[in-house]
């Protein structure tokens, strides 16, 4: 394997874990502050796309849709946490985890139910259509180029708040110690609120930027949920930055491996083996990073709670 | 305890049919009056419903054409939502051959689900005609009397895609594929007819969106082609972002990839990618032409192949029902009737071979923007004229 190809390898794994980390933040901030294991965070962000796949085909521009789904995202985080989420603080996580699946299977019918269960094609914005040669014979789409600016846009907003507004340091505060900030006299449901609409947004904007690239079908965030999982627990619970951090090693993890594997396993193996066994463990890779990681850091890279 | 079972319900039959002597034969009459009925196995869960639906569509469009009457005899459709879940498949079939007494059972998108109810329908000695799956093994040793298929055998359409591959006289070809079963098997039947170099094979698994590491590869390696099987969303993923990486230059052979049901959202990144099929809106036949232009108008979009063997699947029946005079008891007159396959197929040429699978023309395609905006497959070239599949040697069709 050629370097440039190396390079461009690695690449893709950033872009990857960009996405990865708009998914990640917003799941790690409402399971740290709130101790709240939220499920539907996967669907939040299948809404995004959809918003966006609606909006655009309203109003034919991606921008516009990209303005409307935000807010819209949020509305529907908002909505969710006050018919659902907000009666489960209290309880246990199974009970959180039984009904914030319930949500998914809801949500994922309830988009099929409007707009089909075909994949939805959202156009990519005029202004982004080209790309950058990287390679003889490879372009490197501007759309993604951007992907990479906004997603590390929104990881410099995001250290700002947590670490250098009010809000921030409440969210610190209550991933650390919960009951105390209440003590100290602050309204932490509402805190909680705030909280839990802004993952939503998150999840919607990456659903949003996703969408152009990505085909918009029912239980698109299925996946990506899982994958999200494993970066906010590498990252450490409630930690933005470990979130930040985890979300780039298992984007370049899963990308790398699954570029490299087959070749590395033909030095053992004959090529037609090498191929399907290849592709079997670059599919296991992260979750052998993450165990491993895990046997050294068992609370994560960046371990916010007390212990 | 079966014995004594079956004795049981013998015996209340003989009872009742004592009781009811003098009523006999107005009941009789009214069942020759009753609808037949059609058991449709149409898939409406899922991200693949799509499929379900052209299939259901094109089902019913051949019922509204033949004025909801199947060989003269008034008929009535039942669906079936298999879930992409064989238990409840079988579940939900179970039910329409005791319950409903479905007379045929038609349909199925998916093979796994085929498999699963294979045996509940054909033991029932009920016919059952997949309009789409069509796995190896009942074309070849499983074959079955009480089985037909409209459609093909799957493998059949990599092979096409191999032989067109080897006719175009690429030399160099790279095949990309998801890491299961039929993945695997879409690989084995392309490489059955391609004789040129494998440049490389690589296999991604089925939850993949982003191909950005398996593109980045192909512009390394430079292939004169590639050959993928990616179906529904991952195709979508797959051919928009192949597009968007500048790689269209490299020829995209395919197998359900790109056909009338992911092109809605593939779009205008799928435009001159090529397909091997067994139909397409375009093939020049004047069935064909009715079919397509009345499927549009009445559903508002342009039919796949799913919906063109469900539909011929309609006419099928109706052929062989109208040849037996409306008599279902005879199965032995049935099958004769069926597999004479006295119809006109949207396809053109259409026989059934000995294995009850269809012995058809097979075409290299390629997608098209319409002038009306809507994007379909057309017909290239034939790569293969009237052809029968390779498994049909091993079946050794049981006498029923």
């Amino acid at each position: 394997m050629s370097l440039t190809l190396l390079l461009v390898q690695g690449l893709n794994g950033l872009q990857l874990g960009i996405l990865l980390f708009l998914i990640a933040a917003g799941l790690t901030l409402v399971f740290g502050v709130m101790d709240f294991i939220n499920l539907a965070h996967g669907v939040q962000y299948m809404v995004g796309a959809y918003l966006a796949a609606y909006f655009a085909a309203q109003t034919g521009s991606f921008w516009a849709a990209l303005a409307l789904a935000l807010p819209a995202a949020l509305v529907v985080g908002l909505v969710l946490e006050f018919l659902v989420f907000r009666h489960l603080y209290d309880r246990d996580h199974m009970a959180q985890v039984l009904a914030t699946f319930g949500v998914i299977l809801i949500l994922n019918d309830g988009v099929k139910l409007l707009f089909g269960s075909a994949p939805l094609q959202v156009p990519m914005p005029a202004a982004l259509t080209g790309g950058v040669p990287i390679m003889d014979g490879l372009l490197y789409p501007h759309y993604r180029i951007a992907i990479i600016a906004g997603g590390l846009a929104t990881a410099a907003l995001l250290w700002w708040l947590v670490e250098r507004t009010k809000v921030g340091m409440l969210i610190r505060a209550g991933a650390t110690n919960a009951p105390m900030v209440a003590a100290l006299g602050i309204d932490i449901r509402r805190l909680f609120m705030v909280v839990f609409g802004f993952g939503a947004m998150l999840a919607g904007f990456a659903g949003v930027m996703a969408a152009p690239i990505l085909s918009v079908e029912p239980g698109m965030g299925d996946n990506l949920l899982i994958l999200a999982f494993v970066v906010i627990v590498i990252g450490g619970i409630g930690s933005v930055r470990g979130a930040f951090l985890a979300a780039l090693l298992v984007g370049l993890v899963e990308t790398l491996g699954r570029s490299m594997m087959p070749d590395l396993m033909r030095l053992v193996l004959d090529p037609s083996a090498a191929r399907q066994v290849g592709a079997a463990l670059a599919s296991m890779l992260i979750y052998i990073a993450m165990a491993a990681i895990l046997a050294f850091r068992p609370a994560g890279l960046f371990p916010v709670r007390a212990a | 305890m079966m014995n004594i079972q079956f004795g049981r319900r013998h015996a209340l039959g003989l009872a009742g049919g004592v009781a009811l002597g003098g009523l006999a034969s107005p009941l009789v009459a009214r069942a020759q009056a009753a609808p037949l009925k059609i058991g449709l196995v149409a898939l409406a869960t899922g991200p693949a419903a799509t499929l379900g639906t052209h299939l259901r569509d094109g089902f019913q469009l051949g019922m509204r054409h033949l004025d909801g009457k199947l060989g003269g005899r008034a008929a009535e459709v039942i669906l079936i939502d298999d879930e992409l879940r064989p238990d409840a498949a079988v579940t939900k079939v179970r039910a329409a051959l005791e319950r409903d007494k479905v007379d045929f059972v038609v349909g199925v998108v998916f093979s796994n689900i085929l498999a699963a109810i294979m045996r509940p329908v054909t033991d029932n000695q009920t016919f059952l005609i997949s309009t789409n799956a069509g796995p190896s093994p009942f074309a070849g040793r499983g074959c079955n009397p009480f089985f037909f298929a409209t459609s093909y055998v799957n493998d059949q359409n990599h092979a096409v895609m191999g032989k067109a591959a080897q006719d175009a006289g690429y030399g160099r070809v790279m095949l990309l594929a998801p890491n299961y079963q039929a993945g695997r098997d879409s690989v084995a039947g392309f490489k059955s007819e391609y004789k040129g170099t494998v440049v490389d094979e690589m296999f991604t698994p089925l939850t993949q969106m982003d191909f950005s590491a398996e593109l980045a590869r192909i512009a390394a390696a430079r292939p004169d082609a590639i050959f993928t099987f990616m179906p529904g969303g991952l195709g979508v993923n797959l051919v928009r972002q192949y597009r968007q990486a500048g790689l269209a230059n490299i020829p995209f052979l395919s197998a359900f990839t790109v056909d009338e049901a992911s092109l809605p959202a593939q779009g205008d990144a799928a435009i001159g990618f090529q397909t091997g099929t067994s139909w397409t809106p375009t093939l020049p036949n004047e069935r064909n032409a009715r079919f397509v232009r009345d499927f549009e108008g009445q559903y508002s979009y342009v039919p796949a192949s799913y919906a063109a063997h469900a539909y011929d699947a309609s006419m099928l029946l109706d052929s062989a029902i109208r040849k037996t005079g409306g008599n279902l008891a005879d199965k032995g007159a049935m099958r004769t009737a069926i597999k004479a396959a006295d119809f006109q197929s949207v396809r053109g040429n259409f026989a059934f071979g000995a294995n009850h699978f269809p012995v058809q023309d097979f075409w290299l395609a390629k997608v098209v923007k319409r002038d009306d905006g809507k994007f379909q497959t057309e017909h290239v070239r034939k790569v293969y004229d009237n052809v029968t599949d390779p498994f049909a040697a091993q079946c050794r069709m049981p006498a029923a």
